[in-house]
């Protein structure tokens, strides 16, 4: 209990820089609809830890949200929006041992083949039958929070189509991704055999993921560990979402919240119209681009007292577990879909 | 309605009183019972509530309160704004080190709900002890009991030559300076 207790005094000094490390506020624009959404995730900062700035989970007092457009040029629209619209799981994964770009086309074919053997463990094994497996390494470009940032890569498992025509398709089967935006303080401290792609996203199979990861683990000695979300950063998510202006049909924002009764935890389901949301946020945000820790606060106590007036339940006593926008959607268990 | 005062009762001879303030009850039970389990050369009373001001009905029978522990889980905001809101029910007197913070809940840290700062916050602000203790788990329980025997019989003034007074400058972390 003492040990706990010392480290949250060393971080006063701390408290009034903006934007300390650890965080990396994920910025997106698509040029093209002009739609700006963001989202939040934290990094445990791997070598450089102890005594800076986020311990026990402590969240930064204000994060600054980007305005500009933070995908590059040479984006491509049609991969960007591949990655729209689905639930992808979050995993974290630590910087990667001589990992190289330019030997992507290497990857794919080794990563192909430990694919292939791990699915046909355990099968009769067939002369000459091909699973059909086929994995592609690629980079996804324009992906990028600051220069510094390292290029994402996307992983895609297809499969081979059975039928004999020709212009059938192989089927996308499982798909990943591995960035790293706005990672600035963590990649001072990186040596330089390593990249560090802190995040990764898997959609899909749960068996195609454990196969990936642990042939990633292999090769480039790295870890990967699922990244829970907590209800603090939850509530970021929620405010910063909020706040940004979506022009095409707007969804309500929706709040799960867990309640810890016996025999069975009950779930309430806060559902809100996103113009009155965001009129609430308007009222409570006081800089344009940049939000608070008082002002996330701030505006999820009105939620909570709004609903207690109603229907005389403490919300604050329950634990956020689901945050819903138009914008985007997470789940406490590190699930994230981007609507937009 | 009375604000609660340290030094308006005499006290009683041989003996100390407690008071736990907290929204979860069985959380205080517990550790009132463990608190009780205690080996102890003095009488102990300890009052348990949900938040302050106390019922003014029953003041004249209530004997002098030595210290008060704000018990506050890092998993409810709801506790926090509840201790908030008890901490303006006090005579300033008793932040003279009779007041001390129970935090619990910090294990689980993706169930948190409280920011470390703002609890980090209470404790400078009304220069009191932190303490960070796990009270579901059986043996830190009985640590903790056993500190706050420890904190309550100083201020109880039980020990000769220490004063409550001294709690706020043991707490300090050297980092600081």
């Amino acid at each position: 209990m003492r040990r706990s207790g010392r480290p949250s005094l060393r971080r006063r000094q701390d408290m009034d820089t903006s934007d300390s490390g650890g965080v990396t506020p994920l910025g997106r624009k698509t040029a093209e609809t002009g739609i700006n959404f963001t989202s939040t995730t934290r990094f445990s900062r791997g070598l450089t830890f102890i005594r800076t700035h986020t311990l026990f989970g402590q969240s930064p007092a204000r994060r600054i949200i980007p305005q500009t457009c933070l995908l590059q040029e040479n984006a491509d629209p049609q991969k960007i929006a591949f990655l729209l619209r689905k639930q992808w799981t979050l995993y974290s994964v630590t910087p990667m041992y001589k990992f190289s770009y330019g030997n992507l086309k290497e990857y794919s074919r080794l990563l192909s083949a430990f694919v292939a053997a791990e699915k046909r463990k355990g099968l009769a094994v067939e002369v000459g039958n091909d699973l059909g497996i086929k994995v592609t390494l690629s980079t996804l470009l324009g992906l990028k929070g600051t220069d510094q940032d390292q290029v994402a890569i996307l992983v895609q498992i297809a499969s081979r189509s059975q039928l004999p025509c020709e212009n059938a398709e192989d089927k996308v089967v499982w798909s990943g991704w591995f960035c790293c935006i706005s990672g600035d303080d963590l990649l001072e401290s990186v040596p330089d055999d390593f990249t560090c792609l802190s995040l990764f996203l898997a959609n899909g199979a749960e068996s195609y993921t454990a196969i990936v990861g642990s042939w990633f683990q292999k090769t480039f000695d790295c870890y990967f560990s699922h990244l829970t979300i907590s209800p603090l950063n939850l509530a970021w998510m929620a405010a910063m979402w909020t706040g940004c202006k979506v022009d095409s049909h707007m969804a309500a924002t929706e709040l799960v919240f867990s309640v810890p009764c016996i025999p069975q935890s009950l779930d309430i389901s806060y559902a809100i119209h996103p113009e009155d949301a965001k009129a609430l946020w308007d009222t409570v945000q006081k800089t344009p681009g940049e939000v608070t820790q008082e002002e996330v606060n701030l505006f999820m106590d009105c939620l909570y007292s709004h609903f207690h007036r109603h229907f005389k339940i403490h919300l604050s006593a329950t634990r956020l577990v689901k945050v819903s926008t138009s914008i985007a959607s997470a789940h406490c268990d590190g699930n994230i879909k981007v609507l937009n | 309605m009375s604000l609660v005062k340290p030094f308006d009762k005499l006290p009683t001879l041989n003996a100390a009183t407690i008071l736990l303030v907290g929204t979860d009850e069985s959380q205080q039970q517990q550790l009132a019972e463990a608190i009780l389990k205690e080996k102890k050369t003095f009488k102990i009373n300890i009052h348990v509530a949900t938040s302050l001001p106390l019922p003014a009905e029953r003041d004249h029978i209530r004997p002098r309160i030595d210290l008060i522990a704000f018990m506050i889980n890092m998993q409810s905001k709801h506790s926090l704004r509840n201790v908030e809101a008890s901490l303006s029910h006090m005579d300033a007197n008793f932040f003279l080190g009779k007041v001390c913070f129970l935090i619990t809940g910090v294990g689980r840290m993706n169930h948190c709900s409280v920011e470390m700062n703002a609890v980090r916050k209470l404790g400078n602000l009304y220069c009191s002890p932190v303490l960070f203790c796990e009270l579901d788990s059986e043996g830190i329980r009985v640590a903790t009991a056993q500190r706050l025997l420890r904190m309550l019989q100083i201020c109880a003034g039980h020990m000769p030559g220490v004063s409550a007074l001294f709690f706020s400058s043991l707490m300090k972390s050297s980092i600081d300076e």
